[in-house]
């Protein structure tokens, strides 16, 4: 985060401050969706940042993130549907069981290693998701729509678009520098050591367990507090916020935009949702002088498009987009 | 012996049919060099393993500073003052040659869950670990990716992250394998000044070096020690002749 002019920060700056004007353009132009969308890729732009932190930093490739956005989700859900509205209740609750969930996976997964590690965090969000879909007090399959958002008093009202988007960019703003802060403190020159070298680790004297699970723990209670966010955000909260491609859409995030960077997820988060906003309307475009009507046809195939541009970032970026701004930074 | 600071008694470890560990006894007082030899696959590196707590023993007990070790995890072990280097480099390639060896001094200076300061801007870590890669000779080469320094750098690099921890014992696993006759001068240098203040534990093929440092020598042969003396009795020593050094010799010769 050293202030010079490298062609990373430009972007990233720039980035910051569309961000920040979207709000003012959407009132200009009357135009609400862009407000909806991007309060929605701010809000994915933590979780996928908390997956960076065990992710990037600590090479962990939990393949179960998505469940805290909905562990956090059902936490104001519940309440919500309970009759508690408050969000100074809601918000704590979704990220101490987050927290407490993490650790309990933690515990169980962190003691294997590669493949083992992804199926063990797989299955446990896997467990989760079909839990939710036999709770019918609250809604099972279908879900539960939230008719009140969180309450905080005079503080802030959440069901202005404008606050709550503003809201949501300062929690993932405090998010990015709270984990640059850690990663750069001993506990995260421990985590990344243990990613690098975890025999080396524990032959210098590290007990490193006990720090990747911590790190575990932050970043499962950073994205329940984003899943309290996302169901304020869509009123909503169904059991499909924590399947699996949810899971994998957050590691497409951090990987796309770039791993063991800090502002990587949320790069990635705003190029993977615009694309998915912008291809089919862009297929249709191109499409639609050539093919006609087969163009809006054609438009529902966007993925295929997505598809080899992940694969050209991966295989000829290993830094994400990120990396490819900052140049060739790491080997 | 009173002032043993390594005692190891009948450590025994198979794998399957082969026997690494052939009930080893030794002994290793305060300030000694001791150096382990044998041919390949003389359960030397699986020795090291066990010791450094890699490895658990099928029987057999480890005592450090009179204290028995035999059940404590790596760290722990590393904890108390043994500290081993590896015979395949083992660093993390991705970080800085200061940074992997300020690694190495926090984790001794305390408990890490330290989560605002910036690390690396540390002196309390910083400092030793520059005097770390200066023992070694590596001053010049601190803020170099670890993955670009040479074979002979990466050997220096495992000794200075060893020392770093602040040990009371090396165990140094073939720290000149794979080097030049300049590097292996310059190590055996190293070693030599770090004698008058270490316990070491040397594995090592290079039988100048070894004979030039060691204060005793055991030798092993398939997981069994047959001889342990000084280097004159081991030179001297027919069966060691024999099963190894003659070998070598010949291959020489």
């Amino acid at each position: 985060m050293i202030a010079s002019l490298t062609p990373r920060n430009v972007v990233v700056a720039v980035l910051l401050l569309l961000l920040a004007a979207v709000p003012v353009y959407a009132a200009v132009t009357a135009n609400a969706f862009l407000v909806t969308l991007f309060t929605r890729v701010i809000i994915l732009g933590i979780a996928a940042s908390s997956l960076n932190l065990i992710l990037g930093y600590g090479g962990m490739v939990s393949f179960g993130h998505a469940v805290y956005l909905g562990i956090g989700g059902y936490a104001v859900g519940i309440l919500a549907q309970e009759g508690v509205t408050s969000g100074f209740v809601q918000w704590p609750l979704a990220l101490v069981v987050s927290a407490l969930f993490a650790l309990l996976v933690g515990a169980l997964s962190l003691r294997t290693r590669g493949v083992y590690f992804i199926m063990i965090t797989l299955a446990f969000a896997q467990l989760v998701y079909y839990f939710g879909v036999g709770l019918d007090r609250y809604g099972a399959d279908d879900g539960l729509t939230i008719r009140r958002r969180s309450q905080f008093d005079d503080l802030i009202n959440l069901s202005d678009r404008t606050q709550f988007y503003y809201l949501c960019l300062a929690l993932l703003l405090a998010t990015i520098y709270l984990i640059w802060r850690v990663v750069n403190s001993r506990f995260g020159m421990v985590i990344q050591g243990a990613r690098s070298n975890d025999r080396r680790m524990r032959a210098i004297g590290f007990p490193t367990f006990r720090y990747r699970l911590t790190a575990f723990v932050i970043a499962g209670a950073i994205c329940g507090v984003a899943g309290a966010l996302l169901a304020n955000h869509t009123g909503f909260i169904s059991p499909a916020t924590m399947h699996w491609t949810r899971s994998g859409d957050l590691i497409v995030m951090v990987v796309l935009g770039g791993m063991a960077s800090s502002f990587g997820p949320l790069i990635g988060a705003v190029a993977l949702l615009s694309l998915e906003e912008a291809l089919p309307i862009l297929i249709r475009a191109m499409a639609f002088p050539v093919f006609g009507d087969a163009a809006v046809r054609m438009a529902e195939y966007w993925q295929i498009v997505l598809g080899p541009l992940f694969l050209l970032v991966v295989l000829f970026a290993r830094g994400g987009i990120d990396g490819l701004l900052a140049g060739a930074r790491r080997g | 012996m009173a002032d043993a600071l390594l005692e190891i008694e009948e450590l025994t470890k198979r794998f399957g049919g082969v026997i690494a560990s052939d009930s080893i006894s030794l002994c290793v007082p305060k300030g000694e060099l001791h150096a382990i030899i044998g041919p390949n696959g003389a359960g030397k590196t699986t020795l090291i393993g066990q010791l450094a707590g890699e490895i658990a023993a099928d029987a057999g007990r480890i005592h450090f500073e009179g204290r028995d070790v035999t059940a404590l995890p790596t760290d722990r072990r590393s904890q108390l003052g043994l500290a081993r280097s590896f015979q395949i480099t083992s660093l993390f390639l991705d970080f800085t040659v200061l940074d992997n060896v300020a690694l190495a001094v926090q984790a001794h200076a305390g408990h890490s869950f330290r989560f605002w300061r910036d690390a690396r801007s540390e002196s309390q870590l910083r400092a030793p670990a520059r005097a770390a890669l200066a023992r070694v000779g590596l001053a010049g080469r601190a803020d170099v990716v670890v993955s670009n320094l040479s074979h002979g750098e990466h050997r220096q690099l495992e000794i200075a992250m060893a020392l770093a921890t602040r040990p009371r014992m090396l165990l140094l696993d073939e720290p000149m394998a794979g080097m030049g006759p300049d590097e292996s001068a310059r190590m055996v240098k190293t070693l030599r000044e770090l004698k008058r203040e270490l316990t070491i534990l040397l594995i090592e093929h290079d039988m100048e070096a070894v004979f030039a440092l060691a204060d005793r020598i055991t030798v092993l042969v398939y997981g069994r020690i047959i001889a342990s003396g000084t280097p004159e009795a081991i030179r001297a020593n027919a069966e060691v002749r024999q099963a190894y050094l003659g070998e070598q010799e010949q291959r020489h010769g």
